[in-house]
């Protein structure tokens, strides 16, 4: 490589993989229900035309531009096609709705914006008086808007490509000149964070910051040129940029785009990925609707079923970290191997992963245990935006359902008063455009504050309780860790969604919401008829199962005698899924306890005031912007304590 | 972009159309064109003649007297469903009539049937050109999948589908068939709003992109109201009016027969 610059930056890593890998598949994407695939030098090709038409449009070096849409090839390569000219990607969450698009867009003050398609489109149009340095709208896919003819700088990506390829055919070293000017020092991202409070926050990352710890991770797992990723993951959250652009590139592997959301478990299946990312409540949905097939299946295969799963939970993750297993429990597993596993590992397009990762929130034991017993590598790890992703990882062998694994290569943790903080080379220049809250997150010797509380364990692996400002008290002083109990609760098939209350109060309560699929289910098959969402969640044998699994998770937190006194005494089941466009969840479907605390005040107090019910109107969006009220009559339940733990005997 | 209703000869005319069956008069004396391009809806209460309409310009009735053009030459009223097919008219209907075994895939490249020339021996040995116009077909198909945003029932035996997306098949499989003209026999029957709204959005697509003209019955007002040029009312067999949706909703042997009481929503 003497000679060369070495591939520093995400344009020069691009150049040395069409040098290397020219023929390899770097992209593919379904399009008219075919596979389509792109080489890396055809993408190099793409990237560059892409580079020079962006700056012909006024994208000038250090300008911002938007990229808003499903995860698309061309989406993906707007990214280094604008960094190739010095200017930086700000990709924003696709289902946002237009003022949260707005805030955005007009905080980063971007000059263009690179979009899907005509929903998107309208998102800035309908904003578009509040950006007054937008100058072009960027869209790949022209349906729906051949009516458009009147919209100032709206321009094809394919034309703008057009326009990129005169300009390379007129100077051919154009492209060269400006992906040599690049620095690896420079901002590579804006990733706006969808924080449980607050307005997002532009979260400012070098090439350097990216790259560097994604290629250590690239060696941790032995990521080669022939895995394949599925790119299903929102373009603007900071694991989908690593995964289907760092890694891609570093790797040289192929990232393939689904063909509609809708159609991203089928997509999974065929593409068969050896490498894949899921939040906890991806892997839930599998189990779930698992469960509620083989519910319905044939009394043999069921049969058969929980036969070899029996198998499978007492040898299978044994089997999984090369632990030592007798002979005859080997000989079953193989035999469930052949019959059960492999072609359960197919179904949910698992069948080829060579590693999995988890992370976000905590998965639950079960959830986590039912995936590596079928002999699926999944692992957990702990990362932040904040952090280029990677603060803590599992290794192969080290997997825990309770742990987030040990510190990453290259990175620095400590716990200060409960607090896990970290730094190394993946850390962040700060908040863009907010000095402030950039002061706030770091510590004075140059550590980040994660803002959640945690510890290590003997064997040096992360546990997180719960987020440090969370943690509160009971006014007997008892501690109050609600998203751990929260996660707890949620661990149950029956509950989706669940929102602990306890701070400065006299006892422990929570709000649930069911799980519409499996309780429905359930339901059904008890012969309970109901209209929806709120008329099952208002059932007396529903707020039984639900007392039920409260009971569960009582007895639970009674064996910890930290959380003992902190045991749940009353719930109710909301009558209305709780909903990232009511602002109730974010983005990536986290609780905002606040927010809910808000919303349903009059719940929280009906609570506490020992009422048996109260009359709600909570007021809804949906999706087209639409507003509306639903009203309901929610019942409130008590429940038992746990007896406490016998000393042990 | 600006759609232009074609003013040379209309691509469909009914001309003094009677239709009986034994002493049931179902059509008396109806005449009614659509131009290229044009959206015309028929409304009217049930067993006014909607259907029977419909039956005789796809050929599957034969008129007891009257004349029935296409873009100005005269034809049979009753013609074989391949011939119709030929003319470049496509239907679907009222009571959803696809293969519920089928993919909606399937189903939707059956619509191209009428669009395929081959033989079947060059189709059993998959012969260079038949393999070229299958895969053309399949394209073609692909593209009305995209179109009607179905990509993820594409495997899927319509059987096993929810009723508002048979809808969106039955208009895939008439949209294969590339027609000039296209009949809808109550698109949005048993369809939910947000159905309603696809459905329209996809209904005015094919028309003011691909310039396909229309002529659908619906029992929807807000629907008819909203998306159609020119709106004819039947009663009793016979056509009562025949004008734009404002002067319809105005006119009293209308409101009479089938509207009812004019009233704000």
């Amino acid at each position: 490589m003497a000679g060369k610059p070495a591939a520093n930056t995400f344009p020069r890593l691009l150049r040395a993989n069409a040098e290397h890998l020219g023929d390899r598949p770097a992209y593919r994407e379904k399009e008219f229900g075919i596979w389509q695939t792109w080489t890396w030098s055809e993408v190099a090709e793409e990237v560059r035309h892409l580079a020079l038409g962006l700056r012909s449009l006024g994208l000038d070096r250090g300008d911002r531009f938007a990229i808003i849409g499903d995860n698309r090839p061309h989406l993906y390569w707007s990214f280094t096609a604008g960094q190739a000219v010095g200017a930086i990607p700000v990709p924003c969450y696709q289902d946002s709705v237009a003022e949260e698009i707005a805030y955005v867009c007009e905080h980063a003050g971007v000059r263009i914006a690179v979009v899907e398609d005509q929903e998107q489109v309208d998102k800035l149009i309908e904003v578009r008086d509040r950006l007054p340095e937008l100058r072009a709208i960027v869209y790949t896919d022209p349906r729906g808007l051949e009516r458009y003819d009147e919209v100032e700088g709206l321009v094809e990506l394919a034309a703008v490509s057009e326009a990129g390829k005169g300009l390379h055919g007129r100077d051919p070293e154009d492209y060269e000149r400006e992906v040599a000017r690049g620095r690896p020092t420079d901002v590579a991202a804006i990733l706006y964070t969808s924080g449980t409070t607050g307005r997002p926050k532009g979260v400012l990352l070098t090439h350097a910051n990216l790259i560097e710890p994604a290629r250590r991770a690239v060696k941790f797992d032995r990521l080669t040129h022939s895995d394949e990723v599925l790119a299903y993951l929102p373009m603007a959250w900071v694991g989908d940029f690593v995964f289907s652009i760092a890694q891609c590139h570093i790797a040289g592997f192929c990232v393939n785009c689904p063909e509609s959301p809708e159609t991203v478990l089928t997509d999974l299946r065929e593409i068969g990925p050896t490498y894949y990312f899921a939040p906890p409540r991806i892997f839930e949905n599998m189990l779930t609707s698992l469960m509620v097939r083989m519910e319905n299946a044939a009394l043999v295969k069921r049969r058969l079923f929980s036969y070899f799963l029996g198998v499978a939970r007492r040898v299978g993750c044994d089997i999984l970290d090369g632990k030592r297993v007798n002979p005859l429990q080997r000989l079953q597993y193989a035999v469930g191997n052949l019959l059960i596993y492999a072609p359960l590992r197919d179904v949910l397009g698992l069948g080829r992963i060579r590693v999995a990762y988890t992370a976000g929130e905590a998965i639950g034991p079960d959830v986590f245990r039912f995936f590596r017993s079928l002999g699926i590598n999944l692992k957990q790890l702990y990362g932040q935006t904040e952090a280029s992703v990677y603060v803590t990882i599992q290794a192969d062998a080290e997997a825990r359902a309770d742990t987030v694994g040990a510190t990453f290569p290259g990175v620095e943790v400590r716990i200060q008063d409960q607090e896990v903080q970290f730094r190394g080379d993946g850390v962040f220049q700060g908040y863009y455009r907010d000095d402030d809250a950039t002061a706030k997150s770091m510590t004075e010797d140059g550590f980040v504050r994660t803002g959640d509380a945690g510890y290590f364990d003997e064997a040096g692996h992360l546990r997180i309780v719960d987020r440090a400002k969370d943690v509160g008290a009971l006014t007997d002083g008892t501690l109050f860790a609600p998203k751990f109990i929260e996660n707890k609760l949620k661990f149950h098939p029956w509950i989706r969604e669940a929102v602990a209350f306890g701070h400065e109060r006299d006892m422990a309560c929570c709000m649930i919401n069911i799980d519409l699929e499996a309780v429905g289910d359930w339901a059904e098959r008890r012969g309970i008829a109901y209209s929806g969402y709120t008329d099952l969640a208002r059932q007396t044998e529903v707020y039984e199962l639900v007392r039920d699994a409260i009971r569960e998770v009582n007895a639970d937190l009674a064996e910890d005698p930290a959380l003992r006194g902190s045991q749940l005494r009353r719930f109710l089941v909301l009558h209305k899924e709780l909903d990232a466009d009511d602002g109730e969840l974010t983005r990536t479907r986290k609780v905002r306890r606040t927010v809910i605390g808000q919303n349903y005040g009059e719940l929280v107090e009906a609570l506490y005031a020992g009422r048996d019910s109260c009359r709600v109107a909570a007021e809804v969006t949906f999706e087209d912007g639409r507003r509306g009220t639903i009203e309901a009559d929610v019942q409130i339940w008590d429940v038992d304590e746990a007896a406490p733990v016998a000393a042990a005997a | 972009m600006k759609r232009e209703i074609g003013s040379g000869p209309p691509v469909t005319a009914l001309e003094n159309i009677h239709l009986s069956f034994g002493g049931l008069r179902a059509l008396q004396d109806v005449s009614v064109a659509v131009q290229p391009r044009e959206r015309l809806a028929i409304i009217g209460p049930n067993g006014a003649g909607k259907s029977s309409l419909f039956n005789i310009i796809s050929g599957i009735y034969t008129a007891s007297s009257g004349v029935v053009r296409h873009k100005g030459e005269e034809r049979p009223s009753r013609m074989k469903p391949y011939e119709v097919a030929r003319l470049g008219i496509a239907r679907t209907f009222q009571n959803i009539a696809l293969f519920p075994g089928m993919s909606a895939l399937d189903n939707i490249m059956t619509g191209r049937n009428s669009l395929m020339r081959r033989g079947i021996l060059s189709e059993a040995l998959q012969l260079g050109w038949a393999r070229r116009q299958e895969i053309e077909h399949r394209r073609r198909a692909e593209e009305i999948i995209d179109f009607l945003e179905i990509p993820s029932v594409r495997r899927t035996p319509v059987g096993e589908l929810p009723y508002g997306m048979q809808k969106r098949v039955e208009l895939g499989r008439a949209l294969a068939a590339e027609p000039e003209l296209l009949l809808l026999d109550e698109p949005m029957a048993g369809m939910n709003l947000e159905e309603k709204e696809d459905m329209c959005r996809f209904i005015l697509d094919v028309n003011e992109i691909q310039g396909t003209t229309l002529i659908l019955v619906e029992h929807d007002m807000g629907v008819v109201m909203d998306i159609s040029d020119r709106v004819a009312v039947f009663d009793y067999g016979r056509k009562i009016a025949d004008a734009a949706p404002d002067d319809v909703r105005r006119d009293q042997t209308v409101i009479d027969a089938y509207l009812g009481t004019a009233h704000e929503h």
